[in-house]
């Protein structure tokens, strides 16, 4: 610990910390557009300068050492900051009132609390146009103010390497290597750029009008699904506190919203869970393919289809959960409600972009006849649906899910936080194998925000070994771990593991909320200590639950009973479980 | 398989083992060729295990380097300060007229290319101009169509 005096307040401050972190200890806010969290200080925007002994210096990467006195305002470092700011604003749209982002825009909110109500710097914007390849995000390289945040998460956390700065100087632009668009270069649509873009350059790709569109034709039936992650994330734009669950507030908006029926991608995961457990427990008996990795993260998959597509065996055939409701929807439920298939239209409420690619990626997502999901909105589309009807989101009566693709167990909420999806499995395979149920729900060295978490466990004598990847950055040295041991021939280190291409899990995906809320002033719309209030919002509902195993879960019993056979059986199989291609990182 | 063979490909073995050779590896293919294209870039990319993304940074980054095929006669205008203020600008300006492209570009025809340097090392003969390593001193802008010929006859006779 090192002793430093900010202002005049005298605090300790951690041995390499920076001065823009132990500032914070003594309640000092110092601005920045391009410093965020969950990266590294690039020195990008310029606006975090403070004096040390009288010179001015980037806080953001400065570490701080003893004595060191430092101011963080004054009348020149305030002008220099203006200046610095106004030269960003010169070349970015005054667009606040059409921008997705107005409200939760961190340029926006900087420049109302400096103060600057005019701008007499020549305004020099670009004239590049939107990138909307992906279907999933979209980059308007017009407001991009090059911080270089979604450049450092895209490379250097999430090591996929789409994003990247082209030119230099003025003419700098991020895009895609020699400006590939970003539908052919290695992206994943994993949307981790969207969620840390501090304006408005990178945004979901918007689905909110053709969701209205469905709604408003009354010759379709259309059903809506909420992922887990969606429940516990959703309030924070209604001034609900990180974490809140607001599963009944949710089911009772989209009932207004007018969808027809209200399931949950819960019902699904719990039924991922039997296919999944299953297989697993089928391959791990017979040695095949393993280790087994799980499929319910679309960014995942496509990552692995790029990066190690030798490894395509290994993943888990099953489909996510949302796209296994949409395919009971559109069989299972259309027949026993005895509706027509081609009038049901499947909508998916997601915390992920990537999803609004996956519900097109190949022909096994229209097992029903049709394409199995129609439409995917993230949570923040979804705010902006229940804003834009007129919905009191804060004080609606909570209501249920209709059934009964709408029952879930604890299992299920989970696959939302890391781990989560390993530990609803693990809970069923144990009684797959044994008959027998757990004594204990939670499996303690796979909880946590750890990037790689692993653990043996022991199944009535048989060791089951695990890991369990949060950030798809942190899976190269698994991969090679686990590739190494199959060329060589030696003892896997894992028989099972699970990977979710965004840190946290789900509750942190590409297309949650980024708003500011009381505990965090400024909209930077995720950090670790919100990962953990949204992973305890599910963490305790599936701790509450009555029942905390999916194979328990009776709709999906009598799911089997009378529609589906045994899992992994010809009809099962037919609509559950789809199949994977190797595909080029550039097109 | 054509592209075991490829000049990227041999230039990329060699550097690959280095590690922060990837700036040697570029000036390398652009010495062979003149310029770094797409797929040598793509196979710097495999054979090096660096991301495309980081390739075409650097690609970017440096104007020394040239992403599509460069005219046969590579026109250098010296803008450095003496050849700047003895009027090489209205040089500049002549050869972007007569040529009708702009600096860093090449005619439709593939004969030359335009590209403004920093000093070529003899400020005694400015404002100077080199084309294909033929230096030409005291320059006016009234030359400009005599050596633009001299040399569509010299490609013309080969």
């Amino acid at each position: 610990m090192v002793k430093v005096t900010i202002n005049g307040i005298e605090v300790e401050a951690k041995d390499g910390s920076s001065i823009l972190d132990a500032a914070r200890l003594a309640a000092v806010h110092i601005p920045t557009l391009c410093k965020h969290p969950d990266v590294d200080p690039s020195a990008g925007c310029g606006l975090c300068i403070v004096k040390v002994g009288g010179r001015i210096m980037r806080s953001c990467c400065t570490p701080v050492s003893d004595g060191m006195q430092i101011v963080t305002e004054d009348e020149e470092l305030q002008q220099i900051r203006k200046t610095v700011l106004k030269l960003i604003l010169s070349n970015h749209p005054n667009d606040c009132l059409n921008c997705s982002r107005s409200g939760s825009c961190e340029l926006q909110d900087m420049t109302a609390q400096m103060g600057i109500d005019q701008n007499e710097i020549i305004k020099m914007l670009s004239q590049e146009p939107k990138d909307d390849t992906t279907k999933a995000i979209v980059l308007d390289p017009s407001k991009c103010i090059v911080c270089g945040r979604c450049v450092n998460i895209c490379q250097n956390v999430q090591n996929v390497w789409a994003l990247s700065y082209l030119n230099r100087g003025f003419v700098t632009k991020v895009t895609g290597a020699n400006d590939t668009k970003l539908g052919d270069s290695p992206c994943i649509k994993c949307g981790q750029c969207a969620a840390h873009c501090p304006v408005g350059a990178i945004t979901d790709y918007d689905n909110t009008d053709k969701v209205f569109e469905l709604l408003a034709n009354k010759d379709y039936i259309t059903v809506v699904q909420i992922a887990p992650a969606v429940r516990v994330a959703l309030g924070e734009e209604f001034g609900f506190d990180f974490g809140s669950n607001l599963t009944g507030k949710i089911y009772a908006a989209l009932r207004r919203l007018g969808f027809s029926k209200v399931f949950d991608t819960n019902f699904g995961a719990d039924l991922t869970i039997i296919e999944e457990a299953s297989e697993f427990v089928k391959r791990f008996t017979q040695n095949d393919h393993l280790p087994m990795f799980t499929s319910c993260c679309p960014a995942w998959v496509d990552y692995l289809e790029k990066y190690y597509p030798e490894n395509i065996p290994n993943l888990s055939s099953c489909k996510s959960p949302h796209e296994m409701v949409g395919a009971m929807a559109k069989t299972y439920w259309a027949e026993k409600a005895g509706v027509d298939s081609s009038k049901v239209k499947v909508v998916s409420v997601m915390p992920c972009t990537a999803k609004k690619w996956e519900i097109s990626r190949d022909e096994t997502m229209s097992s029903s006849g049709y394409q199995d999901v129609d439409e995917v909105i993230t949570t923040r589309e979804l705010a902006k649906m229940i804003k834009r009807a007129g919905i009191d989101f804060k004080n609606l009566k909570e209501e249920e899910a209709d059934n009964p693709l709408g029952e879930y167990s604890g299992a299920a909420t989970i696959f939302g936080v890391t781990g989560g999806v390993m530990t609803a499995a693990l809970r069923t395979a144990y009684f797959y194998i044994t008959g027998e149920e757990l004594g204990a729900f939670n499996f303690e060295a796979i909880e946590g925000l750890e990037a790689v978490k692993v653990a043996e466990i022991d199944i009535k004598g048989t060791k089951v070994r695990i890991a369990v990847v949060n950030g798809v950055g942190n899976v190269e040295p698994v991969m090679e771990q686990i590739n190494q041991a199959i060329l060589n021939g030696l003892e896997l280190p894992y028989h099972f593991v699970e990977v979710m291409a965004c840190p946290g899990g789900c509750i942190a995906g590409g297309g949650q909320p980024r708003v500011m809320g009381q505990r965090f002033e400024k909209p930077w719309g995720i950090n670790d200590e919100i990962r953990k209030l949204r992973s305890c919002g599910l963490n305790c509902e599936d701790a509450c639950a009555q029942n905390r195993l999916s194979h328990k879960n009776e709709s999906i019993q009598k799911l089997y009973e009378n529609y589906l056979g045994k899992p992994g059986d010809e009809k099962a199989h037919h609509l559950l479980h789809t199949k994977y291609t190797k595909r080029a990182l550039y097109k | 398989m054509s592209e075991e063979t490829s000049q990227a490909c041999q230039v990329a073995d060699k550097w690959r083992k280095k590690r922060g050779s990837l700036i040697m590896a570029l000036h390398e293919i652009q010495g062979i060729k003149g310029y770094v294209e797409f797929k040598d870039a793509m196979d710097l990319s495999e054979r090096m295990n660096i991301p495309l993304a980081r390739i075409y940074e650097v690609l970017t980054f440096y104007n020394f380097f040239k992403l599509v095929a460069p005219g046969k006669a590579v026109i250098s205008v010296c803008t450095g300060t003496a050849c700047y203020l003895k009027g090489n600008d209205k040089v500049l300006d002549k050869f972007k007229s007569e040529l009708k492209i702009k600096e860093g570009e090449s005619t439709a025809d593939g004969l030359f290319h335009l590209q403004c340097v920093r000093c070529v090392g003899c400020c005694g003969l400015a404002p100077v101009c080199v084309v294909n390593g033929k230096t030409y001193g005291r320059m006016t802008p009234e030359q400009v169509p005599a050596i633009l010929d001299e040399w569509r006859e010299a490609f013309k006779e080969n």
